[in-house]
């Protein structure tokens, strides 16, 4: 271990002392009272480690013995991690205070689970790669319970906890698998034993395993029965913070291990992907219609997101990755917009999450109503909004790489899932006149909420020039 | 009868699947379920160590420690969610983990 490795995790050792900092400071002072005040120096801080990151990061770093890899592709997820969830840390304050849950050991703990997240998206070798996940899910489980005095959230973390030891453990053992028929367990090892033509079984077992618990974590169908409960389940300020940040680390390491470690087989993997993702895509579509909880709505529409992000994996070309990395920076935008809303809805100051509530909601709060219209028109990817150009680019990636069935059913699957994004905006424009929500909502939120819609407004002029790092990233992993 | 590897790997592969199957088809207590993660752990921990000394490599043993630990943590975090689920529900047998579906 020499000082350029360090310097190297430089990111990751500076949260791993804040959030150990962090925690001694708080329990041996105010304990409680220093939440907010902690969450806000948090959100800073991960906002100057995004910072520092974009701005220092330069080609390609190789740390550890090849355990650990700096490269634009990792530099892109970070940013889109750490920018994810300050932003769900600023504009949770409000409900976490309102709920009385804005305990200490909240920001503590997110910090914990995106240091596990950045250890993620730079893993070189499958031991690192194992103890990132488990880093980010073990803080996200207690994350997910919260709320240690509500049925509901403990069930959301038991059930996130027994599925997500479940997902690990195929992984692990796709892992093993990997591990015994390579002889190694780095990426650039496995490359070039997987490389050489045909893989042995095992090795191809292996690999379906490893995937599956991947796919575990995206929530891709048939992985994804954890997600509407848990989403449902947990606080909503949390649900914001799972529904964002590790959908892009999870996303961003299954294309990784796809191109880093078996890169040389891409006809192999492409196929299960190309299988996950129509399944995502359509399961998500179809389940959402018949949900009266707009959390589970979101969970069901994450899991038809995944879908599309997925199929850019599929293209396994550099065109793919890229649109990928584009899909998850646009779908993270939009939810985070979406959930500063619905981490706002109260009626009788109580936080409700029906839809049902949002019934002639533009009669009362036009603004709003109209940030929320833009925000779900461009989650169903109607065309002048920059929902349109995700979906657009990872369509165009499986059109060019071959693959027209995918993205004709791409197309149909968006078609199905605008039913529903379609009948919110009903409601708050259509629905009946009665009691609805009557909850007032925070600067910050509120800030989330209508920035976010204008970024979906403004982001067609150019994507915010998104589409340089993106490309820079995805060529640097199919070097 | 000489025991080599593919011994070692048929025994991983039954308690892996054993844990699954635990996973699936037990409708009683989670408890059991945290037993039957623990087995699929342990379960790729006897596939790292038989390959780490089939290969003559050491990566697999140090693997094999990592994966120990976070089990155990993974163990510790799994009963405290347990503990805080029985204080608000009363019980914690499986199908009465079910307030939330569709």
């Amino acid at each position: 271990m020499t000082a350029a490795d360090l310097a190297i995790i430089l990111p990751e050792i500076v949260l791993a002392l804040f959030a150990m900092g962090a925690m001694l400071a708080a329990v041996y002072t105010s304990k409680d009272a220093m939440a907010a005040a902690l969450t806000y120096g948090t959100a800073t801080v991960f906002l100057i480690m995004a910072f520092y990151i974009a701005v220092t990061g330069d080609g390609t770093r190789v740390g550890f013995g090849g355990m650990f890899i700096d490269d634009a592709f990792a530099r892109f997820a970070k940013v889109a991690i750490l920018l994810s969830a300050a932003a769900v840390l600023v504009i949770g304050v409000e409900a976490m205070e309102k709920s009385d849950l804005l305990r200490f050991e909240y920001p503590v703990l997110i910090t914990l689970s995106v240091i596990g997240m950045m250890m993620m998206v730079s893993a070189g070798d499958l031991i690192a790669l194992y103890m990132g996940l488990e880093l980010q899910s073990l803080a996200l489980y207690v994350i997910a319970s919260l709320r240690r005095d509500s049925v509901r959230s403990t069930e959301a973390g038991l059930k996130y906890f027994i599925l997500g030891a479940l997902s690990s453990g195929l992984l692990l053992y796709g892992a093993s698998l990997v591990y015994g028929y390579t002889g190694t367990t780095l990426f650039s090892g496995i490359i070039e034993t997987a490389a050489g033509g045909e893989m042995a079984l095992g090795l191809l077992f292996g690999l379906v395993f490893v995937m599956a618990g991947l796919a575990f974590k995206v929530s891709a169908a048939p992985f994804h029965m954890w997600t509407p409960d848990v989403y449902e389940g947990a606080p909503t300020p949390i649900t914001a913070l799972l529904a964002t940040a590790p959908k892009v680390a999870a996303m961003a390491l299954f294309a990784r291990v796809v191109h880093d470690a078996f890169g040389g087989a891409v006809g192999d993997w492409q196929q299960i992907v190309a299988v996950l993702a129509v399944a995502s895509m359509f399961l998500g579509a179809i389940a959402a219609i018949g949900q009266t909880d707009i959390k589970r709505l979101m969970a069901y529409s994450s899991i038809s997101h995944m879908g599309f992000a997925l199929i850019g994996l599929a293209a396994g070309t550099a065109q793919g990755v890229e649109a990928m990395l584009i899909y998850m920076a646009i779908y993270v935008t939009m939810n985070i917009g979406t959930f500063a809303f619905i981490m706002t809805m109260e009626k009788d100051r109580r936080h409700v999450t029906e839809i049902s509530a949002l019934s002639s909601f533009a009669s009362r709060e036009p603004a709003k109503a109209l940030a929320i219209l833009v925000l779900m028109f461009s989650l169903a990817g109607v065309p002048p909004l920059v929902g349109f150009f995700g979906k657009y680019a990872v369509l165009l990636a499986a059109v060019d790489a071959g693959m027209v069935w995918l993205a004709i059913a791409g197309v149909i699957a968006s078609v199905i899932g605008a039913y529903y994004y379609l009948r919110i905006v009903y409601l708050m424009y259509f629905g009946d006149d009665r009691e609805g929500l009557d909850g007032q909502m925070g600067t910050a939120a509120y800030i989330g909420l209508v920035g976010c819609a204008a970024l979906m407004l403004l982001g067609v002029i150019n994507l915010f020039g998104l589409e340089a790092p993106a490309a820079a990233a995805a060529e640097v992993l199919l070097r | 009868m000489q025991i080599g590897l593919e011994h070692y790997l048929t025994v991983a592969a039954i308690l892996f699947v054993i844990g699954i199957f635990g996973i699936f088809l037990n409708r009683k207590n989670v408890i059991i379920i945290l037993m039957s993660v623990e087995l699929m752990m342990l379960s790729v921990n006897i596939n790292l160590v038989a390959f780490s000394s089939f290969l003559g490599d050491l990566t697999g043993q140090v693997f094999t420690l990592f994966i120990l630990t976070v089990a155990a943590a993974e163990a510790a975090i799994g009963l405290a969610i347990l503990v805080c689920f029985f204080r608000n529900r009363g019980t914690i047998a499986v199908e009465d983990v079910s307030n939330m579906k569709g």
